[in-house]
């Protein structure tokens, strides 16, 4: 398959999901009403529903998959290691750290910009720290478990913030943070990240054809002509950004980052710069999906998207742990 | 076909420290345009550290390497990789990519496309590479899928298809069978011959004698000889260097 079919295919199927998740819903609204006002006709309230509640927490949640996707793609790629991402090696939880510090703080001095900031801030701290780590050539596995170690101190230091938290409206707030979710996001929301996503996406179409190269390790890639620390710097930056502005809005979801492009890399002939695209629409229109389905399932509670998603995303990490060879580099 | 005019790849007084400890020391000379200069040494004499140190990839301590009169290390990232493409000896690849894409990195520093996307002439390019290497047939396998000797020669069609002037090859015939050795051998041969420098670090002497124009003798970092394969493999640098002597019949033998 073309890389511009299989991103063709996913597209449209993001579309699909998108459509669905306009259409359907809890409320009483009856499905001719809500094609009615997704096609710009309708009453003042089916219009509301369906474009103001429905769609912009469905975009949402594609744009969350989307980031975390393509981060996935980026980190593996850099770090040569299918078990990297944003959520197993710490970096969602540091990206979450940072929002909970603004939450605690109930910092203002960037305005709305404030948590978007912090969670990126958070985020790239994380993955400087591994890539320095991933350049002094410790294995995969001393990788992975530095990740996990840094996930439970960010996670630590989030449930100290929770522990200490001011009042009860805080302590809720954070807690969303924590269990991850899109629910009642407002286009608003989506706008104050999406410039942080913008300068990422540039970042990732400068420097991703490198990881190409990277491929044949650090070395023989200086050797074909990829400047490694700008690859580097621009790998790590559009990670940290596209996972920060992930955070920012919906909080920790794990796993997208890791099952998206496992799934479309047989696709791209296992190329790791043509997997980047696939995994970013993959991620988008299964988070999507995901939060369609949790939304439509007949509870009292409704289930929080990145408790779902990691129920289902972490025995699929633990199956292509297993299945990965040659781990110790 | 020597065009012994031109001397292209100059090592002057070259030392490389790893810590306190001295990797190289005081390493000079020479690769010309036509000329297959082979590395022989013992484990751990310092072969790979040279061939890194030519390229720029180590930082040298002492000294200097310079090519067409400019020092490595000045050239950008790109510049380099049009005229000296290297063939390393860890041939590990992250990702199970295909033949094809493997060797098309050979044109990285071109456009750095997947094989599919290359332009015509790169991939004519890398097409012929695939085909000196006896690696056409493998254009559409994942190399994980491959053995170890046919992602060998994957990778120095790789090397082949950058149509760098400068050719670095660290054991390029480390698994390979002796057909594809010989083969192999006959390649890089061929790219002196048609006015290329290859720099080939071998363990098996007599295939060093058979297709190197000078041999370096590395010795625990220093250059223990420079010279036409008569001059440097003597039997006092075989029994000095290697610990080992001509046996009777060919080969060598235990002293």
């Amino acid at each position: 398959m073309s890389r511009v079919m299989i991103n063709l295919i996913l597209g449209a199927g993001v579309g699909l999901v998108l459509i669905l998740s306009a259409l359907l819903g809890s409320s009483d609204l009856a499905l001719p009403h809500a094609v009615a006002a997704l096609l710009g006709g309708g009453d003042a309230t089916a219009h509301i529903i369906v474009w103001e509640i429905r769609l912009p927490r469905a975009l949402a949640a594609v744009g969350v998959g989307a980031a975390l996707g393509a981060s996935g793609a980026l980190m593996q790629g850099l770090l040569r290691n299918p078990l990297a991402e944003p959520g197993v090696l710490g970096v969602s939880a540091s990206a979450s750290l940072g929002a909970i510090i603004a939450l605690y703080f109930g910092l203002g001095l960037l305005g709305a910009f404030t948590v978007p900031v912090l969670a990126v801030a958070g985020a790239l701290a994380a993955t400087l720290m591994l890539s320095v780590l991933a350049a002094a050539r410790i294995s995969a596995v001393q990788l992975i478990l530095v990740g996990v170690g840094l996930s439970s101190f960010a996670g630590a230091l989030g449930a100290l913030a929770m522990n200490l938290a001011p009042n009860r409206f805080a302590l809720s707030d954070m807690v969303t943070w924590m269990l991850g979710s899109v629910t009642n996001r407002s286009l608003d929301d989506l706008m104050f990240v999406v410039p942080f996503w913008i300068v990422g996406v540039g970042l990732a179409a400068l420097t991703a054809p490198g990881l190409r190269a990277l491929a044949l390790g650090e070395e023989t890639a200086q050797t074909l002509g990829v400047h490694l620390g700008r690859t580097r710097a621009g790998v790590i930056g559009a990670a940290a950004l596209l996972t920060g502005g992930a955070v920012a809005i919906s909080g920790v979801i794990g796993f997208v980052g890791i099952v998206a492009p496992h799934l479309v890399r047989p696709f791209v002939r296992h190329d790791p710069t043509d997997l980047i695209w696939p995994s970013a629409l993959l991620g988008g229109g299964l988070i999507a999906l995901a939060d369609l389905v949790l939304r439509l399932a007949p509870l009292d509670q409704e289930l929080r998207l990145g408790v779902m998603v990691s129920m289902i995303g972490a025995p699929i990490f633990i199956l292509i742990a297993a299945r990965t060879r040659g781990m110790g580099r | 076909m020597m065009q012994t005019s031109r001397m292209r790849l100059i090592v002057d007084r070259l030392g490389v420290l790893r810590g306190a400890r001295e990797i190289l020391s005081d390493i000079s000379m020479d690769v010309q345009a036509g000329e297959l200069v082979a590395l022989v040494g013992p484990n751990g004499a310092g072969k790979s550290t040279l061939i890194k140190a030519m390229l720029g990839l180590v930082e040298c301590g002492t000294g200097a390497v310079m090519l067409d009169g400019a020092p490595v290390t000045r050239l950008s990232a790109r510049e380099r990789a049009r005229q000296m493409a290297y063939l390393p000896q860890d041939r590990a690849v992250a990702w199970s990519i295909t033949g094809g894409d493997l060797a098309a990195l050979g044109r990285y520093a071109w456009g750095g496309a997947a094989y599919d996307r290359l332009a015509a002439a790169d991939r004519e390019m890398v097409d012929s590479a695939l085909e000196q290497a006896g690696a056409l047939s493998l254009k559409h396998r994942l190399i994980h899928e491959l053995s170890g000797g046919e992602q060998a020669r994957l990778h120095l069609a790789r090397l082949l298809a950058s149509r760098a002037p400068v050719l670095f090859a660290d054991e390029p015939i480390a698994a390979l069978d002796p057909r594809h050795q010989l083969e192999a051998m006959k390649v890089l041969r061929s790219q002196a011959d048609k006015g290329g420098s290859v720099i080939c670090a071998l363990h098996d002497l007599n295939l060093a004698r058979r297709h190197a124009d000078r041999i370096a003798v590395l010795h625990q970092g220093r250059l223990h000889a420079f010279a036409a394969p008569e001059t440097a493999l003597t039997e006092r640098v075989l029994a000095e260097v290697f610990g080992v002597k001509p046996a009777r019949g060919g080969g060598l033998a235990l002293l």
